[in-house]
């Protein structure tokens, strides 16, 4: 391949996969504003879709986690995630508390490890 | 809807400073901060580049859609499954651009200026758009909108920045802190976003089949994540519908 090519490959890759799948939703509710409300059957599933594959990239980053993430044991991701996720039901539904408790918990954990 | 101006502002200019006033001065920007930093050193872990993150940003415009190309181009899944389950998620945005337009068209508004407002609506900007906007004179509220995204895509922009050189220079076990941020504010900001029983049943679902596909190396694994559990929610949500 030419390196020019090269270069602007991931680039190409960033507008056919990630922006044009995606923004054709905004474009297509910018031509058929009317017509289709929220509560229509097709917009309650695909919500509950998206919902399911949000919930999936989550456990992918915590369960099979990348980089730095994944030298630090599963039981601790798990136990962190499960700790900060308590916190925030517990505090006002706050995800500030959810995330600072998870964090707290999965560094404390990753020093009590290594020393 | 009200018509009447609650604060009015001298020009479209103004308006638009207005917005930008108005992503600042919410405690979103500092959820979407720390989000960022996440995605930012998330991108640094899969190896892509700052300026592709940056573009990324820019022109996905949607935390998840971004997660979701990052996690799944970076372990080496298929351009195919990618494009598929970014737009099982970028659903989402449709009804959100539909549901806002109402607010923005006014009688000599052309379609070519709802593009930019259209490509802004994410889930903050349009949580902020349906609270705000209808305080706002109708001609001052395209501008106000697009004041708006570009200042939380602009701390949006910076945040992914820092978190990418912070987590290519801090030791591994506060990298490995950063990377963690995403998922857990993400975890916290679904449930908090779930509050039916079919969107609480397709996360807890959705948790738990994940794993399970990936550990048996199925391909396509998010999509039949979505799919499947997505489906399976909405079967049990009509079931219960049904029987009332």
């Amino acid at each position: 391949m030419n390196p020019a090519l090269n270069d602007l490959w991931p680039y190409l890759v960033l507008v056919l996969v990630g922006f044009l799948p995606n923004e054709v939703w905004r474009a297509l509710g910018l031509v058929l504003a009317r017509g289709l409300n929220e509560q229509s059957e097709i917009v309650v599933w695909s919500r509950a879709v998206a919902t399911a594959i949000l919930a999936g990239v989550i456990a992918k980053l915590i369960v099979f986690a990348s980089g730095d993430l994944a030298n630090i044991p599963l039981a601790l991701r798990v136990g962190a995630a499960a700790c900060g996720f308590v916190a925030f039901l517990a505090v006002k539904r706050s995800v500030f508390v959810g995330v600072a408790v998870g964090e707290a918990v999965l560094i404390a954990g990753g020093f009590w490890l290594m020393h | 809807m009200s018509t009447t101006a609650a604060r009015h502002y001298q020009s479209s200019s103004a308006a638009f400073v207005g917005g930008v006033k108005a992503a600042f001065s919410t405690v979103f920007v500092l959820v979407m901060t720390g989000t960022f930093i996440g995605i930012g050193a998330l991108a640094h872990g899969y190896g892509f580049s700052a300026s592709w993150l940056t573009v990324s940003t820019v022109v996905v415009w949607a935390g998840p859609a971004q997660i979701i190309l990052i996690a799944a181009l970076g372990s080496g899944g298929s351009m195919i499954e990618a494009a598929i389950a970014v737009t099982l998620s970028g659903v989402r945005l449709f009804p959100m651009v539909v549901s806002v337009l109402p607010l923005l068209r006014g009688k000599g508004t052309r379609t070519v200026d709802l593009l930019l407002p259209s490509h802004f609506m994410a889930v903050t900007t349009w949580m902020e758009s349906l609270r705000l906007l209808p305080h706002l004179p109708r001609d001052e509220r395209i501008p106000f909108c697009n004041g708006m995204g570009s200042g939380y895509m602009a701390t949006s922009v910076v945040a992914g920045l820092v978190g990418f050189y912070l987590a290519a220079s801090l030791p591994p076990l506060f990298a490995g802190g950063l990377l963690f941020i995403t998922p857990m504010a993400f975890l916290c900001m679904t449930t908090r976003g779930a509050r039916a029983l079919l969107q609480r049943l397709a996360l807890v679902l959705g948790l738990a089949i994940e794993p399970i596909l990936m550990h048996f190396h199925v391909g396509l694994d998010l999509m039949w994540t979505g799919v499947g559990a997505g489906s399976f929610a909405y079967l049990v949500h009509r079931i219960r519908e049904a029987s009332r």
